[in-house]
């Protein structure tokens, strides 16, 4: 095994334009499917079946298919009715709607754990109902989500390397790219293995901090 | 879509599916291995079990397939069948994922059942083997089969290695056919269906587990009944003394 550091620092320019790409996707695809999700959740309450059956069934769907074949599905099926994105935002736009069923799940959870006596008090002091979720239920429910929705962000990072199969040249793409290029493959990939072990740890760090803060 | 098409699918669904076992089976093994580790009285063999879990968690699967197809063959001189290549990135990365659930359940273990097993002179692995694995694997099962989902949707990775699996006999019909949605919802409803009957078996696997532990998951609300029933005597001696 031989290890060559000169390839490690060609490849590090390359490197930082991946890691930055990986970010960006991350952050906008968290908030995707936070919003999302939160939507999902707040469909999933309604009194009538005729939306909570389709939100509930197509959720699950996509819950419980491959991110990788949805994917596929968005970058060429898109196009073919005359819809055309650039492939970071079908990707950004993928891993957002893969994760806001999860999110959706945690959502519902944190609403369910908020005590009943609330929901009372809002209806003692009557409250309409937009001002019932808006200052009183949300408030409590995604305060106690956080962390969960924290690890669905760190979920989401180890993710974001399927979006090289649609072209996107995030930390993965970059390190193929280079390998290719130059027929080595030991360096790069190894760089960016570490890089996303560091970046996870570092998350997980400072959602522990958060969780610190917002959770009493 | 022609039979010739048709069977290029099905042929996809069978490498699925092999992978899928294989790479449960090296899952499963590892998460027991590491999950028992990071419960060992020695400090060491913890933070061994805990700075692999650490390592394998953090890095992403497909990350860990390239390093497997690329990095290995040249650094240690093993070039393996995609097959194994595949089996052996899956089932270390989700492995990690998998410990993390036997922790857990070992951890909730009703201490008392390891002072009892003290007790009475068993050795720590007659106690793991006898008393804590048979209560913490029934509860294990939810967290598996959730992983158990996780790990199909990850064998979709291999296809970007050019193993023929689902994912990329869809690529290759894609390719013949110049039509992109008719595939791709065939192959999405294909692993939607494998999820659906994993979840169903799991289920099952569960219930008769639990039934092995005389835990019924349906007796339950039944045991509180009673106990919300039974008097607690306070008035009853007052009368008597």
């Amino acid at each position: 095994m031989k290890w060559d550091w000169s390839a490690v620092s060609d490849f590090l320019p390359h490197f930082w334009d991946g890691l930055l790409v990986t970010l960006q996707a991350l952050a906008l695809g968290s908030v995707i499917s936070f919003a999302l999700g939160l939507v999902w959740a707040l469909l999933m309450r309604l009194p009538t079946r005729w939306v909570r059956w389709p939100v509930g069934v197509v959720t699950e769907f996509v819950r419980n298919t491959p991110l990788l074949v949805q994917l596929f599905f968005l970058f060429y099926v898109l196009p073919e009715w005359g819809l055309t994105f650039s492939a970071l935002t079908t990707g950004v736009f993928a891993i957002g709607l893969h994760y806001s069923t999860y999110t959706m799940q945690v959502y519902r959870a944190g609403i369910e754990a908020v005590p009943v006596g609330q929901w009372e008090a809002a209806t003692a002091l009557n409250l309409p109902w937009r001002r019932t979720w808006t200052a009183v239920i949300l408030p409590q429910a995604i305060r106690r989500v956080v962390p969960a929705l924290g690890n669905y962000v760190i979920s989401m990072l180890k993710d974001t390397p399927m979006l090289m199969a649609i072209t996107v040249l995030e930390m993965l793409g970059q390190a193929r790219l280079y390998s290719q290029q130059h027929f080595q493959f030991t360096e790069p990939l190894t760089v960016i293995g570490v890089a996303f072990i560091l970046v996870s740890y570092l998350a997980s760090l400072l959602l522990r901090a958060l969780e610190r803060r917002l959770v009493r | 879509m022609t039979t010739g098409l048709w069977e290029l699918v099905l042929r996809g669904v069978w490498t699925t599916i092999q992978l899928l076992f294989f790479s449960a089976l090296l899952a499963t093994a590892v998460s027991f291995v590491v999950g028992v580790a990071r419960t060992h009285r020695l400090w060491i063999v913890r933070f061994l079990a805990g700075l692999y879990t650490e390592v394998f968690r953090g890095t992403s699967a497909l990350v860990m397939i390239f390093w497997v197809f690329f990095v290995l063959p040249p650094a240690f001189g093993w070039q393996l069948v995609p097959m194994w290549a595949g089996t052996l990135a899956l089932g270390l990365t989700y492995g990690a994922y998998g410990s993390e659930i036997v922790r857990g359940a070992l951890n909730a273990v009703d201490p008392a059942q390891r002072e009892g097993g003290i007790a009475l002179s068993f050795t720590p692995w007659q106690r793991m083997r006898l008393i804590l694995l048979p209560q913490a694997v029934p509860e294990m099962i939810p967290s598996f089969c959730n992983l158990l989902i996780e790990l199909l949707k990850g064998t979709s990775l291999v296809s970007i290695m050019g193993m023929g699996d689902l994912a990329f006999s869809g690529n290759l019909v894609r390719l013949a056919l110049q039509q992109s949605a008719q595939i791709y919802t065939y192959v999405l409803l294909i692993y939607f269906v494998i999820a659906f009957l994993l979840t169903r078996l799991m289920r099952g696997l569960e219930k008769r587990l639990k039934r092995g532990i005389g835990r019924d998951p349906l007796a339950e609300p039944a045991a509180r009944d009673l106990k919300r029933a039974q008097t607690t005597g306070v008035g009853v001696g007052g009368g008597a003394a």
